[in-house]
């Protein structure tokens, strides 16, 4: 489909909306729920009702300024709000409260790096809206309509058509969810459609030097990362074919459109020319006043703005030497990231701290279905295992197993009481959820070491008893380390495995190393 | 005085889910073009030297705590509602909804 001389250049723009972590609605006190009975979360502001007067709610002006501060956006010193006209019964007011020409937020940027290098993508604004509620369609020849949802949060991000492919855009949307999650903004969960993205396509093609510009294709209402990638790239494909077939299919001679997609076909599909576009008809609300951002009030949010993940990362490689790959392992998730430092600072040295966190309590975590701070075990017991492994007191091996025994005593102790909250509603205020009544019940890990007899020996008697009986056990293996150069590494490290595991972990694998090593090389 | 045109008419009844006749047109178009004029009065102040203002009112910053509060009963919720299908609200058919 594509000849040789013709270069196709993607140009891309976002609008995200996020669904901000409040208790109660946007404009009025009801609790932002999922999955309740139906118009059992409604009053008569989020419904509509003549007469009803709605009331901003602070924190999610908070939260959206929080955001825009840390993609290093223009906090607005004056804003307000406006009506958008809106038909559909799921918002009864004829209206959506949102805001038009003086938004919270106006430019900042994010950075997007899908292999080859940083990219800065431009960010135009970022406002705050209300969500509408949920039609059901085709119920007996009705559509029903459920107004729990009408009213939540919304804060709506829109970038600059500044990406380049369906990567890139997929890139900025995972991005931008690991900041809201991170900053805790936004619960971020892509199966209640708390985050759903909108892309802006079209393409430039180049053909025998002169540049031709497919209509913008708006695809509405995305609603995973994969819907977003997938989209794009089906949606390029098409504009490209289409502009082979008719060159007239160009900006300005063919109109742009609103495209669905479907995601079981993988395509997108003509829903209206934009031509067609409904005139949205805003202006001011005058159920609301405007929102004047103080100093004081800015300065107070930019305090709770908690270090960002990429300059987490860089003093951790600076301060603690740790590589960049295994930072990420840890940084992205802010509680985890929190526990992490805390760890640091009861004294856990970092090396062996980061490795604990990803092969050790990660792993717990992850077989639990939870995050690490939710295990429950104290920054002050995670730092002493890593020193007495540190310290040669035990092995590595024998880490492994106290950490499961440590899980085990502290589970059992504490029962089940603690089914604790795995999101914090609060902004940055929050710091990681060490239960302080755990501490007490979290056993020692040198005491559970010493009385599961897993003190690492650095006798050399009682370890050449466990290599002879691994020796003995493994002819084959022996006979490959002293004879056969290409085997050789392996057959050593092999062996070397059989003795830790013959020891149960508590043999010192520096000792063994040296012993066997004595042995194969003769010189024992 | 600012005659607004039958197509300008036309447009704003579509966008309020008006249907027209003829007559009708010719008749908004009438008062229609009054109402402007009548509006058109306002272009007269010398607002110089005046700032901007979205709202009648010399107050903002009116916010709320995020503090939930009771929602309506269910059955308040739907008391007034002409038609009803379990606890939702029914309504005619939507078609071609786009999302907001
Ligand atoms: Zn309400």
């Amino acid at each position: 489909m594509v000849d040789a001389q013709i270069a196709v250049r993607p140009i891309i723009g976002l609008e995200i909306h996020v669904q901000l972590l409040t208790r109660s609605k946007m404009f009025c006190g009801c609790p932002v729920r999922f999955d309740d009975p139906p118009n059992s979360l409604v009053c008569p502001v989020c419904m509509g009702l003549p007469g009803a007067l709605p009331v901003i709610n602070r924190r999610a002006v908070e939260l959206t300024i929080l955001t825009g501060l840390a993609f290093g956006g223009t906090i607005a010193t004056h804003t307000k709000w406006d009506r958008k006209s809106y038909y559909y019964p799921d918002l009864p007011k004829n209206y959506q409260i949102s805001q038009f020409d003086l938004p919270l937020v106006s430019n900042g940027h994010l950075d997007v790096d899908v292999g080859h290098g940083e990219h800065r993508v431009r960010i135009r604004r970022a406002h705050l809206e209300e969500d509408a509620g949920k039609n059901v369609h085709d119920v007996g020849g009705h559509t029903l309509v459920d107004l729990n949802r009408a009213g939540t949060p919304l804060l709506e991000i829109v970038t600059e058509p500044d990406l380049r492919s369906a990567e890139e855009a997929c890139a900025l949307c995972t991005g931008l969810h690991r900041l809201v999650t991170y900053l805790g903004v936004s619960e971020g969960n892509m199966k209640k459609g708390q985050m759903r993205f909108e892309p802006n396509v079209n393409v430039a093609i180049e053909h025998d030097g002169v540049e031709y510009r497919t209509p913008i294709s708006e695809i509405k209402n995305l609603n995973s990362f994969r819907a977003a990638r997938d989209a794009i790239d089906f949606e390029i494909d098409r504009q490209v074919a289409a502009w082979h077939e008719d060159h007239s299919y160009v900006l300005g001679s063919a109109p742009n459109e609103n495209r669905g997609f479907d995601a079981d076909r993988g395509v997108t599909e003509f829903q209206r020319d934009k031509e067609a576009a409904q005139d949205y008809r805003y202006f001011p609300d005058p159920d609301l006043v405007p929102v004047n951002v103080s100093d004081a009030m800015l300065n107070e949010i930019r305090q709770s703005l908690p270090e960002l993940p990429d300059a987490r990362t860089a003093r951790w490689v600076k301060d603690h030497s740790l590589s960049v790959e295994d930072a990420a392992t840890v940084v992205g998730h802010r509680a985890t990231a929190d526990l992490f430092d805390a760890v640091i600072s009861a004294g856990g040295p970092p090396a062996i701290v980061i490795k604990q966190f990803v092969n050790v309590w990660l792993s717990h975590a992850k077989q639990r279905g939870v995050t690490i701070g939710d295990l429950g075990i104290d920054p002050e017991r995670m730092a002493e295992l890593a020193q007495i492994v540190a310290d040669g007191t035990i092995s590595k091996t024998a880490a492994d197993r106290v950490a499961e025994i440590m899980l085990a005593r502290n589970r059992f102790d504490a029962g089940t009481e603690d089914a604790s909250d795995t999101v914090t509603p609060s902004v940055a205020r929050t710091l990681p959820t060490t239960k302080a009544n755990n501490a007490a019940r979290c056993p020692s890990p040198l005491a559970l070491a010493k009385e599961l007899r897993l003190l690492q020996v650095r006798d050399t008697a009682a370890t050449d008893v466990w290599i002879d009986e691994v020796f003995a056990a493994n002819e084959q293996a022996v006979q490959d380390a002293m004879t056969n150069p290409k085997k050789r590494k392996a057959a050593a490290g092999f062996l070397r495995g059989q003795v830790m595991k013959k020891s149960q972990g508590k043999a010192d694998p520096k000792l063994v190393g040296e012993l066997i090593d004595k042995r194969l090389t003769g010189s024992a | 005085m600012t005659t607004l045109d039958e197509h300008t008419v036309r447009h704003v009844a579509k966008l309020a889910r008006l249907k027209l006749s003829d007559e009708e047109v010719r008749a908004f178009q009438e008062q229609l073009t009054a109402i402007m004029d009548h509006f058109a009065l306002l272009d007269e102040v010398d607002t110089t030297g005046v700032e901007p203002t979205a709202h009648a009112l010399a107050i903002d910053n009116v916010l709320r705590d995020d503090v939930v509060q009771a929602p309506l009963p269910t059955e308040q919720t739907l008391r007034n509602t002409p038609a009803r299908h379990g606890d939702h609200f029914q309504v005619p058919k939507v078609l071609n909804q786009e999302s907001s």
